[in-house]
């Protein structure tokens, strides 16, 4: 029973400290960013490996989520004889919950395994030591700038997921099912106001934030062998979904 | 100039350093042997606070360094230059924004003269014209090449060299060795050399130091240490497998 309890115990302490580490890595990096000089080319270039390479899935996943809901919100709507909802119902769906928290998983699969990847890689390559060596805070060069660049980029890419997805079930509902165009607008008109698109931004950028400092911090501290790396790729993954699952819900309680 | 003194370390319940005390002449190239897994590359890593001792100090210019904050310890490693055993070149770089990278990020100089510099190291080191590569393209040894313009192209007063023929074939080790000597003639710096390609390495050693069991047993002029009468030396430079080293 004592073994049993003092293994407990060293778990429990043992993520204490995990957390602890998470924490204050999180904030050096925020830290460094505000720390001059302004790492202008790398953010741009980060920009990129985050938004312009995500597009493709974004777009993709964005299109067919509107279209599922435009057939289920249909399915469902119609049995309450309210069709004519159809367009606020999606546009409230995707701009409150499924276009933040949808984007920021395709986002985590597809740029934060490749993050934890890198890192790690760079880290069993002794690149991260280098960097040490050369006198260069790793932190300030690898982490601040992929952090600033994710909270320009994920906003974004949630903006393309909500609008492509509004337009998917935009031609499920109107153009194969037969809802009225003019109701389908109308109603997103009028039922959608200015909360609803903020709630959508404060997730969209609390969740770039949480890939990329999971993904990051995953990456930067994977034990130097090849086991290590794909450990810590398949922990940033995992975690990342878990976090914006978690935080998803409290951002929800406070913004409603 | 540097100073190890009683350092302890241990990952674990493994302890890997059990009492280091080394002294590394200014100007000069030490090398420091011993049979794989000893060691060597974590001594190496304490001296310019890679990583840091469970007890005991690195004294460079009599500070200990492993008592420093962040912006100290960033100043004392821009004295030094780093040879890593795998080159770590930085993947997404070319050859000579490698070589340039830590002139960009820590001086002032304009491209002009950073290009000169560059070029410059590259072509001591025979990489002229290579730069527009990435580590990806070249050779281990066109790769230990590159580390080590970029190790030097920050004028360092020590630079440490970490098994910098370990995977190269006789002829490019034999070369590598030439180039530390050569560089080290040209630029004067305290190099630190850890190797265990003996005899080859005792030729561009002024000293030489023998780390087994965690400590360092033996440390004496190249000569010297090669005459030893210590069985552990003897064993190791003979590469016998009975003696005092276990082999196996």
């Amino acid at each position: 029973m004592l073994f049993f309890l003092s293994q407990i115990g060293r778990f429990t302490l043992r993520q204490l400290r995990e957390m602890g580490r998470m924490f204050l890595f999180l904030i050096s990096a925020l830290a460094l960013v505000f720390r001059p000089p302004a790492k202008i080319r790398l953010i741009i270039y980060h920009i990129k490996t985050i938004g312009v390479d995500s597009l493709s899935v974004v777009l993709l996943s964005g299109f067919f989520t509107g279209m599922v809901i435009g057939f289920q919100g249909y399915y469902s709507l119609k049995k309450l004889n309210a069709e004519s909802w159809l367009g606020s119902a999606t546009a409230l769906g995707l701009l409150r919950e499924l276009g933040p928290v949808l984007s920021a998983f395709m986002v985590t699969g597809r740029t934060g395994s490749a993050m934890a990847a890198e890192l790690g890689t760079m880290r069993a390559t002794e690149q991260i030591d280098a960097l040490y060596s050369m006198a260069i805070n790793p932190v300030k060069y690898l982490v601040s700038p992929r952090l600033i660049a994710s909270l320009i980029a994920m906003p974004l890419l949630t903006a393309i997921f909500d609008v492509v997805g509004i337009y998917g079930a935009y031609l499920v509902g109107v153009r194969l099912l037969g809802v009225s165009s003019g109701s389908f607008f109308s109603g997103m008109e009028s039922n959608v106001v200015f909360n609803d698109v903020y709630s959508g931004l404060v997730k969209s950028l609390s969740f770039g934030l949480i890939i990329t400092w999971i993904c990051c911090y995953k990456g930067f501290h994977a034990p130097p062998m090849a086991t290590g790396v794909s450990q810590a790729t398949t922990e940033s993954v995992v975690l990342s979904f878990v976090l914006i699952l978690v935080w998803d819900y409290f951002l929800t309680s406070v913004l409603l | 100039m540097i100073r190890v003194v009683d350092l302890y370390k241990g990952f674990g319940a493994q302890q890997v350093l059990k009492g280091v005390n080394l002294e590394l002449a200014a100007g000069k190239i030490t090398t420091i042997v011993g049979t794989s897994g000893c060691g060597k590359t974590v001594l190496l890593k304490h001296l310019n606070a890679l990583l840091l001792p469970d007890r005991g100090q690195v004294l460079v210019d009599g500070v200990d360094i492993t008592k420093l904050g962040q912006k100290d310890l960033y100043q004392i490693r821009g004295r030094f230059g780093v040879l890593f055993q795998g080159a770590a070149l930085l993947d997404s770089l070319t050859i000579f924004d490698n070589v340039a990278f830590p002139l960009r990020e820590k001086t002032e100089m304009s491209e002009t003269q950073i290009h000169k510099k560059v070029e410059e190291r590259l072509e001591q080191v025979g990489l002229g014209g290579m730069g527009y590569k990435h580590p990806a393209e070249l050779s281990g040894g066109m790769k230990k090449r590159a580390g080590l313009a970029r190790a030097l192209v920050m004028d360092p007063e020590i630079v440490l060299f970490d098994e910098p023929t370990t995977g190269l074939d006789p002829v490019l080790a034999t070369g590598i060795h030439q180039l530390i000597a050569r560089t080290q003639e040209i630029f004067g710096f305290t190099g630190v050399v850890v190797s265990h390609t003996i005899p080859q390495v005792f030729e561009i050693s002024d000293y030489v130091a023998l780390l087994a069991n965690g400590v360092i047993e033996e440390i004496n002029p190249t000569g010297k240490f090669q005459s030893s009468q210590s069985p552990l030396v003897q064993q190791f430079i003979r590469g016998e497998t009975e003696g005092p080293i276990e082999a196996l």
